[in-house]
């Protein structure tokens, strides 16, 4: 059985029988029934070990994507006790309204900027870091630091500075003589906005996961590629680039997931709410919204179910089409 | 030393100052001032922060927005909640995440490998797709605004089980051997054996999860309605509704007040929490 890796038992030692034992047969009988006990008893203390665990990721993440997809056929408020079974009604509103086209266009734009900021900008910053030179290890804790920093409150903070009054962007932008841009009221420049504080506090783990690849690029194969008088950005292209693809299969994967959904709900919802006129308002965001704004749990839980599939399947594509370009040294 | 009087430092102090230190140095600038523009707000009085054109600094520390935060919001409290939402969630978290690792990488079970799978599964499951389902059943069971009702649902754990089974299968199986030879039950060998070898990565599983659980958001928010049973992120969201963009100070108080801990704490430990937040990029 494939499922079996590792476990298989050994065969019972296969001594010459000696003539005329039946005590043999019995002897053999009693093993067996013996090991059948000992490998019941590891069993349970599998289960023992495992099943706090295992039940709790089955009622909170397993059970609620199945219930999900029996509440995205229900007309229900949140909160009511009656509910009324509408089939694929909620797909067909949700598909029929030209409003899911401008979020779905939203979440697209949000993710591949996101993604692509992250990881280019991380990569960028992992060279300037994999410098020898004095202060780097401070730099690359202060590189790092907004990663693990409450999204609300790195959100709140950005908002000031972005704040067209008496925020400090403003006059840094008027200090280059170009006028500010409406960050506040103009969807366009609100999305650009949480794209921005998206990438600064998410591009230390994308440079430090590049860090981690760039230190184990064997030295030699550098030196030998500056003896053959090849140019620096052309040892990255064909040198450096080739051996971190790993760790950008990694990030396209990890990042893509937290920037469709949670890392990212936390600054549009500190920042924008969705707004201003939905500018930036994601299929996630969208979620939250009809279930505890609007109340509309059925619906809520129907963009989920839709959400989840088009993770799901950017996920595998990414997987099917991208593992088999990464170069493991 | 100069070598002869027209020529400035050498080309490569040059090189390494434009390609090596300016970058270095505006990474740094630009990762810190966002940081630092939120210590600066919160010490100005609030005629500072609402002139134009703007003051970069003020003309001293002004205490009043710290005192503002305590005073009108229970911000002890607030503090105290996330404590023990953490506390209590990294703990068992942590725990959990040992024994399910330990049998997955030591004790017999016909179909591992198919929970491992369901392990793996459960971490692509984005959050908001739960949402709705978790929130009826833990408003039917009454929790709302409990300190249960936080923590339960997030406490089955498939990211610290993953990393722990990956530290443990490279475990030299002699030394485990060695201690069922012994007598050992599974009980003890985990607690004897396996976990002091990996206490380093068991306090690595343990930081990024008191981390995650300090930052945790949306479901605390949406589960939480009464100030009395807020975290601190909720908490901010609190403040930002009652004074909107009209008390940037007090605001950037209290959001300093949120975010100061977890600097402190990751200026003292950031080697083991990157090491940590970025293991499965190197041995995934």
């Amino acid at each position: 059985m494939a499922l079996r890796d590792n476990q298989r038992e050994a065969p019972p030692p296969a001594g010459p029988a000696r003539p005329g034992s039946a005590t043999e047969e019995e002897r053999r009988e009693e093993m067996r029934r013996g090991r059948r006990r000992s490998r019941r008893r590891e069993a349970l203390i599998f289960l023992a070990f495992t099943i706090p665990n295992l039940a709790l990721i089955g009622l909170f993440t397993y059970r609620p994507l199945f219930s999900n997809v029996y509440y995205s056929l229900l007309q229900w408020n949140m909160g009511s006790p009656t509910a009324r079974f509408v089939g694929l009604d909620n797909y067909v509103n949700w598909f029929s309204d030209p409003h899911s086209w401008n979020y779905l266009r939203i979440t697209v734009i949000f993710t591949v900027a996101t993604v692509g900021g992250t990881i280019a900008i991380g990569l960028l910053v992992a060279t300037v870091l994999n410098q020898k030179l004095h202060g780097r290890g401070f730099a690359r804790a202060v590189v790092f630091a907004p990663y693990v920093l409450s999204g609300v409150a790195v959100g709140l903070v950005w908002m000031f500075m972005f704040d067209p009054q008496f925020g400090v962007i403003a006059p840094l932008i008027r200090a280059v003589g170009a006028s500010p841009p409406n960050w506040y009221n103009s969807p366009g420049w609100a999305l650009v906005m949480v794209i921005i504080v998206y990438i600064w506090k998410h591009l230390g783990y994308a440079a430090v996961v590049y860090l981690a690849g760039l230190q184990i690029i064997p030295r030699d194969l550098l030196e030998a590629a500056a003896i053959d008088g090849a140019s620096k950005w052309r040892t990255f292209r064909s040198i450096t680039l080739p051996l971190l693809s790993p760790m950008t299969f990694f990030l396209l994967v990890t990042v893509t997931l937290s920037s469709m959904s949670m890392q990212s709900f936390e600054l549009i919802h500190s920042m924008t709410r969705g707004g201003p006129v939905d500018g930036t308002t994601t299929l996630m965001y969208q979620i939250y919204r009809e279930g505890f704004v609007t109340g509309r749990a059925g619906y809520s839980a129907t963009v989920a179910t839709i959400l989840f599939f088009i993770l799901l399947g950017v996920t595998l594509l990414q997987m099917r089409f991208l593992e088999r370009k990464v170069h493991y040294s | 030393m100069p070598r002869d009087g027209k020529s400035g430092p050498p080309p490569e102090q040059v090189r390494r100052l434009l390609s090596g230190y300016l970058p270095l140095l505006l990474a740094v600038v630009v990762m810190m001032a966002p940081l630092i523009w939120m210590l600066i707000s919160s010490i100005k009085t609030r005629p500072e922060i609402f002139t134009v054109p703007l003051q970069w600094l003020p003309e001293q520390p002004y205490t009043g927005n710290y005192a503002e935060v305590v005073e009108r919001y229970p911000f002890g409290r607030f503090f105290l909640n996330s404590v023990i939402v953490t506390v209590v969630g990294a703990g068992v978290k942590v725990l959990l995440a040992m024994f399910t690792a330990y049998a997955l990488v030591f004790i017999r079970f016909p179909a591992k490998k198919l929970v491992f799978i369901l392990i793996i599964v459960a971490l692509m499951v984005p959050p908001q797709v739960v949402i709705v389902p978790n929130y009826t059943l833990i408003a039917d069971l009454g929790w709302q605004n409990t300190y249960l009702g936080i923590i339960v649902p997030g406490l089955g754990t498939a990211f610290g089980t993953f990393l722990l089974r990956q530290q443990f299968l490279t475990l030299p199986s002699a030394i485990v051997d060695a201690a069922t030879l012994d007598g050992a039950g599974h009980w003890r060998k985990l607690w004897r054996v396996v976990a002091p070898i990996s206490a380093p990565t068991i306090a690595t599983v343990a930081l990024v999860t008191i981390v995650s659980e300090w930052n945790e958001y949306l479901w605390p928010l949406i589960i939480v309605d009464r100030p009395e049973m807020m975290t601190l992120p909720v908490a901010l969201t609190l403040m930002q509704n009652a004074d909107g963009t009209n008390n940037w100070g007090v605001l950037m108080a209290g959001t300093a007040m949120v975010v100061l801990p977890v600097l402190i704490v990751f200026t003292l430990l950031q080697r083991h929490i990157v090491a940590g937040l970025t293991q499965g990029a190197t041995t995934g």
